[in-house]
C-alpha cells in the first residue's frame, strides 16, 4: 500500500501540497513553443529546470525534446541573466539555426528581475538576431499559476510578437487548439478541413511530438505553425479558441491587437462540446456541415446508445487540467455517469462554479477543488468510493491501493502509449474515450464476476 | 558528415590517438547549448531520495517537487514514504514575504502525521534568492519534534549535479555519528553510492554477507535513517559511483577515521575486484577464501550463459553517454567482455582524472566527450554506425529516431545490472536490443542482411 499514509480525515492544508495535480508554468510554455515550426524553446533559468521539462516531456511523448537554457550560475543570479541570455541567443542562432527562439522565464530569473524584452532588444541592436529570425518571450514565474498558465502565456506571446493586422479581413479563421495532445491538434485541423474552412492553427505540436521514425534525428521536426502563418493570424475573420484557460488569453489578445473577434469555447471533448465547436465553425465560415462529419457524429451516438446500460449511475473521480475536466465532466454527465470527485491543481473559482453547474442534478454530493492535489482526491475517494477514475499516470497509486479501474488521461502519462497518436477530441475522439471507459469497466466486471454470472455476451 | 559542434566545445571532445590527451571538463555549460545536464537540486534529490523512512520536503514552487516525484525506481524493502511528493508550493506572496512560516507549518504537519525518522528539506533556486533561513526553521522544528530536520542547500543555480551531491553528503553527514554503534562487528562496512535501482543493493548486500561481513548502512538505496546515524561504527566505507557519495566518505574519514575504497559492482571484472579489494582490506584469509569461493561459484553459473551472448555480440559497436564517468569505466570493460567495441564514451560531469582513465582504457579512435548535446551525440552515433547506445531518459529517443538499439543505464533501468547476475542481465538486454529484428525496418539497415540473435 504505497499510499497507506493517506488518512480518511480531511484537514484543510494551507502550507503544503502533497502529490500535486499540476506542475509549474515553464513546462507549459515549452510545450506551446514546440508547436512553432523550427522553434527552439529557451529556458531562462538554471539548468535543472529545462532538464526536468525535457525529461518529463520525453517520458510523456517518447520523442526527443529540444530546448536550450541560459544555464544560470551563482554569478548570473547575483548580477542578472542578461549576459547569459545574450550569449545563448548568439550561440543558438549560429549553431542550431532555428527560425524562432521562444524564451520563457523561471522563478529564478523573474525574482532577480530580468527584463526579457529589453534583453531581446539589445540582442537585436547588437546584431545577434539574424534577418528573418525571431526571439519571442513569455513571463512564466513558477510561483504563479501552473503549467496551464504557462502554456496560455506562451500562446499569447505568439500573438504579441507575430500577429499583424493588414487593414482588411481575409477568409481564414484562427484556431487555438488548447493544451491538448499533438494528435488532438491534428484532429482539430482535420475537422476544420473537412468542413471546408481555411484556417491557421497555433500552436501545432503535431509532427513535432508524434513524429515518425525516419532513421534521422531532426533537431527541428516537420511540424509546427510557421512564423508567416502566425503573422497572418492578425488578418483572420475570426478566432475560435478551445479551452478558456489555455487559449482564452491569446484569443483576447488577438482581438485587442488586431480586432479579430473571437469565440472562446470548451475543448471539443464529448458530444455536446464537439457539436458546439462544429456549429461555431459552420457559422463563422458560412459553410454547411458535410455528410462525412455527420457520419462520425452518428457513429458516436450509435455507440452511446448501444452501450448506455453500462454507463448508468457509475461514480467517477477525475484529476487533471480545468479545460479538459470541464468537457470531460459534461461528457460523463451526458452519458448518465456521475463525476463526484473532481480535482485540478490549477487555481480558479470559475472552474468550481462551472463543475457545480454541470453536476447540479447529481444524486450524490459533488466534491470539486481548484488548487487541490491528489492527496485530497484520494481522501475523498476513501470517504466515498467510485467505480472509475480518469487522470494521469500518478493516479495509478490510488487505483492500485483502492482497486479502482483507471483510464489514463491528461499529463503526464509515463507508462502507456496512445495519447499522442489517438485523439480524444471530436466525435472520433469521443468514440475512443468511450472505448477506453468501457474497456476499463467491462474488464473489471469480467474480473470480479463469480463464475456462474461470468458472461460471454456484454 | 561533419558533426555540428560549438567551437568553444572543441576542448571537450577528443578522438583517441589524434593528439596528446587533454580534456577540458567540469566547466559550466555553454549558455544556449542543449546540454544534457541538470542542476544542484537534481543531484541532491537523486542521492537522498532513496532514504525511505525519512520525510523529503521540497521547499520551492511546485515544479521541483512535481518533476522528481517517484521518477527513480529506488526500491525499499519497507517504508514507502519517499515515494510521495511533498512541496511547500511557494506562491507569489511567499516570494515577496518569505516562505519560512509556510515551511514551518508544512514540516510540523507532515512530521505529526507521518512520524518520520528524520526530515530532509531541500532548498531550491528561489529559496536561495529570497533568503529564507532554512537552517533556522529546521533547527526550530527539530527541537520541537525531537527528530533530525536537515536542510539540504541545493539551490539549483549553484552549479551542476556534482554540487548537489555535495549538498546531500553535507546533510547526511549531520546524521552520521548520532547513533549507538554498540554491537557492530569489526568486520563491517557501509555501502555508499548505490541507490537500489531494480533491487541492486540487495544483490550486493548478499555478496558481502556471504563473505562474512556486516552491512551497517545502505547509503542510500533502501536506506534508513537509524543506519546512517550509526554508520561511523562500520570498519570500512565502500564507495561506488562517480562522486555522488564520495564527499561523505571523505568527511567520514576525516572526522571518524573510517577508511574508504572505491568500487564498482558493474561488470564481471570490476565486481570481482571490488569484493577482493574489500577482502584484502580486512586481511582475513578465511574471508579471502570465502570471497574466492563466491566469485568462482557465481562465475561458473554466469559464464556458460554469457558465452551464448558473446558469440552473437562480438564485434558490435557501442556508444556510452552517462551522468558520472565512473559508470562509464565499468561499461567500457563490460562491453569488452562481450567482445564489443566502444566507439564513443562521455559523461555529463566527469573530472580530469576520470577522462584520463577513460582515455587509458579505451581503444584507439574512440571518441571521448564531456557535457555533450543531442546534435553532437546523434552526429557521432551516425558517423560511427553504432549498434547500441547506453544513456538515460533524454538519450533514449535520440537513439530510437536513428534506429539504434538502446539500454537505459540510469533511473529507468528495470533489470538489475549490478553484480554477476547483473552482467548477465546486461548482456541479455544488450543482446535483445542489438539483435532485435525491428532494425531491419530502419532506413540505415535497409538492404543489409540481419544476423539472428539467441532465442529464449
Amino acid at each position: 500500500m504505497l499510499l497507506r499514509h493517506t488518512p480518511n480525515e480531511i484537514k484543510e492544508r494551507s502550507a503544503l501540497t502533497i502529490n500535486p495535480a499540476k506542475t509549474c508554468q515553464p513546462i507549459g510554455a515549452m510545450y506551446a513553443a514546440l508547436g512553432i515550426h523550427k522553434c527552439l524553446p529557451h529556458s531562462h533559468g538554471s539548468q535543472g529546470c529545462y532538464a526536468y521539462h525535457r525529461s518529463t516531456l520525453t517520458r510523456h511523448y517518447k520523442e526527443p525534446v529540444m530546448a536550450a537554457t541560459s544555464a544560470f550560475t551563482e554569478g548570473a543570479s547575483v548580477f542578472g541573466g542578461q549576459a547569459n541570455l545574450l550569449q545563448s541567443i548568439n550561440n543558438i542562432f549560429s549553431v542550431y539555426e532555428p527560425d524562432v527562439i521562444a524564451v520563457h522565464t523561471t522563478c529564478l530569473s523573474e525574482t532577480i528581475g530580468d527584463d526579457i524584452p529589453q534583453i531581446i532588444a539589445k540582442a537585436r541592436d547588437e546584431g545577434k538576431i539574424p534577418a528573418g529570425k525571431y526571439v519571442i518571450h513569455a513571463n512564466t514565474p513558477s510561483y504563479v499559476g501552473t503549467h496551464v498558465t504557462g502554456f496560455a502565456n506562451m500562446v499569447k506571446g505568439m500573438v504579441d510578437y507575430f500577429a499583424e493586422a493588414n487593414g482588411h479581413k481575409e477568409q481564414w479563421i484562427n484556431i487555438i487548439p488548447g493544451y491538448v495532445e499533438p494528435c488532438d491538434m491534428e484532429e482539430i485541423k482535420r475537422l476544420t478541413k473537412e468542413l471546408g474552412v481555411p484556417s491557421i492553427m497555433f500552436p501545432d505540436t503535431s509532427e513535432v511530438l508524434n513524429g515518425p521514425q525516419t532513421g534521422k534525428f531532426h533537431m527541428f521536426p516537420a511540424g509546427g505553425v510557421t512564423t508567416a502563418d502566425l503573422m497572418r493570424t492578425g488578418a483572420a475573420v475570426g478566432t475560435v479558441a478551445l479551452g478558456r484557460l489555455a487559449s482564452g488569453p491569446a484569443a483576447r489578445a488577438l482581438d485587442t491587437k488586431c480586432k479579430v473577434p473571437c469565440e472562446i469555447l470548451d475543448l471539443p471533448i464529448g458530444l455536446k462540446a464537439t457539436d458546439i465547436f462544429i456549429d461555431t465553425l459552420r457559422q463563422i465560415a458560412g459553410v454547411t456541415v458535410p455528410d462525412a462529419i455527420n457520419l462520425e457524429r452518428g457513429r458516436l451516438l450509435d455507440v452511446i446508445t448501444d452501450m448506455h446500460q453500462y454507463f448508468y449511475g457509475r461514480k467517477v473521480a477525475l484529476a487533471g487540467d480545468p479545460d479538459q475536466l470541464i468537457s470531460l465532466t459534461q461528457f460523463l454527465v451526458d452519458l448518465d455517469m456521475w463525476p463526484i470527485h473532481i480535482v485540478t491543481g490549477t487555481p480558479g473559482k470559475k472552474f468550481e462554479t462551472r463543475i457545480k453547474e454541470i453536476t447540479r442534478e447529481s444524486p450524490y454530493p459533488v466534491n470539486v477543488r481548484a488548487g487541490g492535489d491528489m492527496f485530497l482526491l484520494h481522501q475523498w475517494i476513501r470517504n466515498e468510493r467510485v467505480d472509475l477514475m480518469l487522470g494521469n499516470t500518478y493516479m495509478k497509486y490510488i487505483a492500485r491501493d483502492e482497486d479502482i479501474p483507471l483510464v489514463r488521461y491528461g499529463f503526464p502519462i509515463l507508462d502507456r502509449i496512445g495519447h499522442s497518436y489517438f485523439p480524444t477530441v471530436g466525435y472520433r475522439g469521443g468514440l475512443r474515450l468511450l472505448e477506453k471507459i468501457l474497456d476499463a469497466l467491462l474488464d473489471r466486471k469480467d474480473r470480479d464476476a463469480p463464475e456462474e454470472s461470468f458472461e460471454l455476451v456484454m | 558528415m561533419e558533426p555540428a559542434i560549438f567551437e568553444e566545445r572543441q576542448e571537450q571532445i577528443h578522438r583517441k590517438g589524434q593528439q596528446p590527451f587533454e580534456m577540458a571538463c567540469n566547466k559550466e555549460s555553454l549558455a544556449g547549448a542543449v546540454s544534457q545536464r541538470a542542476c544542484v537540486f537534481c543531484g541532491s534529490r537523486v542521492v537522498l531520495y532513496p532514504i525511505a523512512d525519512a520525510l523529503h520536503l521540497v521547499h520551492g514552487p511546485i515544479g521541483c517537487a512535481a518533476y522528481t516525484w517517484d521518477i527513480r525506481g529506488a526500491l525499499s524493502s519497507g517504508p514507502e514514504l519517499h515515494r510521495l511528493s511533498f512541496s511547500t508550493d511557494l506562491q507569489e506572496k511567499d516570494v515577496i514575504f518569505g516562505g519560512e512560516t509556510k515551511l514551518y507549518q508544512a514540516l510540523t504537519e507532515l512530521i505529526d502525521r507521518h512520524h518520520p525518522q528524520a526530515a530532509f528539506v531541500y532548498s531550491t533556486c528561489i529559496v536561495g534568492i529570497i533568503g529564507d533561513d532554512l537552517e533556522g526553521v529546521c533547527r526550530k522544528v527539530s527541537r520541537e519534534k525531537g527528530i533530525p530536520v536537515l536542510p539540504v542547500q541545493s539551490e539549483g543555480f549553484k552549479g551542476n549535479k556534482r554540487a548537489g551531491y555535495n549538498a546531500a553528503c553535507q546533510a547526511m553527514f549531520r546524521l552520521v555519528g548520532t547513533g549507538d554503534t554498540a554491537g557492530i562487528s569489526p568486520k563491517s562496512l557501509n555501502i555508499l553510492g548505490d541507490f537500489n535501482l531494480a533491487g541492486e543493493i540487495w544483490i550486493i548486500r548478499d555478496y558481502f554477507q556471504r563473505m562474512g561481513l556486516e552491512v551497517v548502512a545502505n547509503i542510500t538505496g533502501d536506506g534508513r535513517v537509524d543506519d546512517l546515524r550509526r554508520a561511523h561504527g562500520a570498519a570500512l566505507n565502500v564507495v561506488q559511483c562517480s562522486g555522488a557519495t564520495m564527499d561523505l566518505a571523505i568527511m567520514m574519514k576525516e572526522i571518524y577515521g573510517t577508511p574508504y575504497i572505491r568500487v564498482s559492482y558493474f561488470g564481471v571484472e570490476d565486481m570481482a575486484e571490488s569484493l577482493y579489494s574489500v577482502a584484502r582490506f580486512f586481511n582475513d584469509p578465511e574471508m579471502l577464501h570465502r570471497t574466492r569461493e563466491l566469485v568462482r561459484e557465481e562465475l561458473s553459473l554466469l559464464q556458460p550463459q554469457l558465452q551464448v551472448y558473446q558469440r552473437v555480440l562480438s564485434g558490435k559497436k557501442a556508444a556510452i553517454y552517462v551522468g558520472g564517468a565512473f559508470k562509464a569505466f565499468s561499461l567500457v570493460k563490460a562491453f569488452r567482455l562481450l567482445g564489443m567495441k566502444v566507439v564513443l564514451v562521455g559523461s555529463q560531469t566527469g573530472t580530469p582524472e576520470d577522462y584520463q582513465e577513460l582515455h587509458d582504457i579505451t581503444d584507439e579512435g574512440t571518441i571521448i566527450v564531456d557535457d555533450s548535446n543531442p546534435l553532437e551525440l546523434s552526429a557521432f552515433l551516425k558517423e560511427q554506425d553504432v549498434d547500441i547506445f547506453v544513456g538515460g531518459v533524454k538519450e533514449r529517443p535520440i537513439a530510437y529516431k536513428l534506429g539504434v538499439g538502446f539500454c537505459d543505464h540510469n533511473h529507468e533501468r528495470k533489470e538489475a545490472l549490478e553484480g554477476f547476475i547483473g552482467m548477465l542481465n546486461f548482456a541479455r538486454e544488450v543482446h535483445n536490443t542489438v539483435m532485435s529484428p525491428i532494425w531491419q525496418f530502419m532506413p540505415r539497415r535497409r538492404g543489409k542482411s540481419i544476423s539472428k540473435g539467441v532465442s529464449g
